[in-house]
């Protein structure tokens, strides 16, 4: 087996041009594919840190039927002793409460249905990152009255600017209608427009007086300490507050969780489609082999080859190849998503459809080793089915013919 | 003593709606040490003859006999391994494996054999000193000559120490020189080793030096004699 893995490697340099076309085209193929798919995990990832991130936050805990009509009577029950547990609970990094109204924003220049949300700002930079998103003004310490941080996009609809008021009306629990105005001190801008069109933030305290209801707290915004014990957190609490419904991300927004799970397998299917095209490349390129050498393999087979070995010498061969090209593909892909991990891709010139998907506009490949792992695996795989063909067609010629055709 | 016993050879092949007798009831015995040439015109059959009895090919009728065993009776696999152990090969186009070096193709029939390393050197650098190559046995053929690769087929035809040797038509690609020497070191080898060679040829000094000169005309026997 020695002898025929020799002649096997050997075969493989003898029409180098044609052999390095196929490793080439091995390599950008495997290059192109895995780039690729790192960047659809770098988008999924990064639209999914940035929705958590930005308002999601890994679990949101409310009254059960608050989420379906906004009711202000759905506070959160037994706070206290919630915020105790969430507060001795391991698994816990940090969580803040929030108040939160629908309401009606109102200028000179327009108006737009929006969601109110009342804040302990200190808190909330614990959970979410709109402290770090100020693109203008400062985040809750420099007006004392009734401030407001709004989305940038909805400052652009309403035309405000800082320090300019905006009136929000909404329906209090007695069904009166009430119209409050703040003072504009910040214009934060997110990864999601959507976001920044539909949601202003204020003081807790403030929104809770308002509404003559201290202790007036709708959403508990949580951070796990990782992403992994965030259903078993959720099951914890909604076994020990019944009264009260928590939720995963994952559920919450349930495009994102599915988007997560289906990215798992849409790697490889990705990949098996470049692959499948690789591996016509491969079987033409071998069974072109295969008959320009038919006399050769007719006088092997004539001189005492067996048709085993003559079978193993056609798929080494093709192995040989991806033995070849796979590690420098998978190699120049690792490098070049390494590299694109740390520094990121700037796709500015698309940002603003990027954020209307709620992604950033500097997107980071990413790709994890068992994904490398496995479609070095899956190359593997189909190039031995690749040389299934060749090796058979080997198998069928006629050694008389060769010594005929002589 | 007989090395190969046929009887009664029949095959037919179709080109078109024609059928053709490539060999039609030949029977011929070969003796251990034979230096025959099988002659006539193209299509008269002798490359039918051989394919046959080297087993590289079924009669439709007949029965070719080698050591006791009818070949035309074994399968596929049966057949390479009888090839391997009983029957050397030299072909026109001398047929080396190109990527592998002289010494590595002689060595590549006792690799198969299962030889052991110092027996295959050891033959692999007697054969090829024996053959006028010695100082070449590190090349690969496209670095040699046409007379010097038919040396090296001649070489490894002998490796597996073969029944007989076939060659069809071996000087056929040669200059006078080359076919000269091919055939002193061919005759040299029957002559001290008592191998047994069998030519298909057209080339009168070939046939010249033949000791038994069969020829074939439509499938069939014309002439058998002993010179």
């Amino acid at each position: 087996m020695k002898t025929v893995f020799k002649i096997a490697w050997r075969n493989v340099w003898r029409n180098k041009l044609r052999s390095l076309t196929v490793i080439l085209s091995m390599i950008l193929g495997l290059w192109s594919g895995l780039f690729t798919v790192s960047m659809m995990l770098g988008l999924n990832d990064q639209r999914m840190d940035s929705a958590i991130d930005s308002y999601l936050s890994h679990i949101q805990i409310h009254h059960p039927s608050f989420t379906e009509n906004y009711d202000l009577e759905h506070t959160i029950s037994d706070y206290d002793s919630l915020s105790f547990f969430l507060k001795e609970e391991k698994s816990v990094k940090s969580f803040s409460s929030r108040t939160i109204i629908s309401a009606m924003a109102s200028t000179a220049h327009g108006s737009a249905g929006v969601r109110l949300i009342g804040i302990d700002p200190e808190v909330e930079k614990e959970i979410t990152t709109v402290h770090k998103s100020m693109v203008k003004g400062t985040y809750f310490n420099s007006i004392k009255s009734k401030p407001a941080i709004i989305g940038k996009k909805l400052a652009v609809k309403l035309k405000l600017d800082l320090k300019k008021k905006i009136y929000l009306t909404f329906v209090d629990t007695d069904g009166n209608q009430q119209r409050i105005k703040l003072k504009i001190e910040g214009v934060f801008k997110t990864a999601s427009s959507l976001f920044d069109r539909t949601n202003i933030y204020m003081k807790q305290q403030d929104l809770q007086k308002i509404l003559h209801n201290s202790s007036a707290v709708h959403e508990i915004g949580i951070i796990c300490k990782n992403l992994d014990v965030v259903d078993n957190t959720v099951d914890s609490i909604n076994s020990k507050f019944k009264k009260n419904k928590a939720e995963s991300w994952s559920k919450i927004a349930p495009e994102l969780g599915y988007a997560q799970e289906i990215m798992g397998s849409v790697i490889y299917i990705f990949m098996g489609i470049i692959l499948i095209a690789l591996s016509f490349g491969i079987i033409n390129t071998m069974l072109m082999a295969v008959l320009e050498r038919k006399k050769e393999l007719g006088m092997l087979m004539s001189v005492g080859l067996n048709k085993r070995k003559v079978f193993y010498m056609i798929v080494f061969e093709t192995i040989f190849i991806s033995l070849v090209a796979a590690p420098i593909g998978i190699l120049l892909s690792y490098l070049l998503i390494s590299y694109f991990g740390i520094h990121g891709i700037d796709l500015s010139v698309v940002g603003e459809g990027l954020e209307e998907f709620g992604i950033g506009t500097r997107i980071y490949t990413k790709l994890s080793l068992n994904n490398y792992w496995n479609i070095s695996i899956l190359t593997l795989i189909v190039t031995f089915l690749s040389s299934l063909i060749p090796a058979r067609r080997a198998l069928k010629l006629n050694p008389a013919e060769a010594v005929r055709a002589l | 003593m007989n090395v190969i016993e046929t009887t009664k050879l029949f095959k037919t092949y179709s080109q078109g709606d024609i059928q053709v007798n490539a060999l039609n009831d030949v029977s011929i015995n070969f003796e251990q040490g034979e230096f025959t040439a099988i002659v006539g015109p193209s299509g008269s059959g002798k490359t039918t003859f051989l394919n046959a009895i080297g087993g590289l090919d079924t009669p439709d009728s007949g029965k070719v006999i080698i050591n006791n065993t009818d070949i035309t009776q074994l399968k596929s696999n049966q057949l390479i391994d009888f090839r391997l152990r009983n029957i050397g090969f030299v072909f026109q186009a001398y047929n080396l494996i190109p990527v592998l070096t002289a010494k590595e193709n002689v060595e590549f029939i006792m690799l198969m054999q299962g030889e052991t390393a110092k027996s295959r050197k050891s033959r692999t650098e007697e054969l090829l000193n024996a053959v006028g190559l010695k100082e070449q046995i590190n090349r690969k053929p496209g670095q040699l000559s046409g007379g010097q690769q038919q040396r090296v087929a001649v070489a490894r035809a002998l490796a597996s120490k073969p029944q007989f040797v076939l060659a069809d038509e071996p000087t056929a690609n040669l200059d006078s020189t080359s076919t000269s020497n091919l055939l002193d070191i061919m005759f040299r080898l029957n002559q001290e080793e008592k191998m047994t060679f069998i030519f298909s040829t057209h080339d009168q000094r070939v046939i010249d030096r033949a000791k038994r000169i069969i020829t074939l005309e439509d499938g069939k026997v014309i002439s058998d004699v002993i010179q």
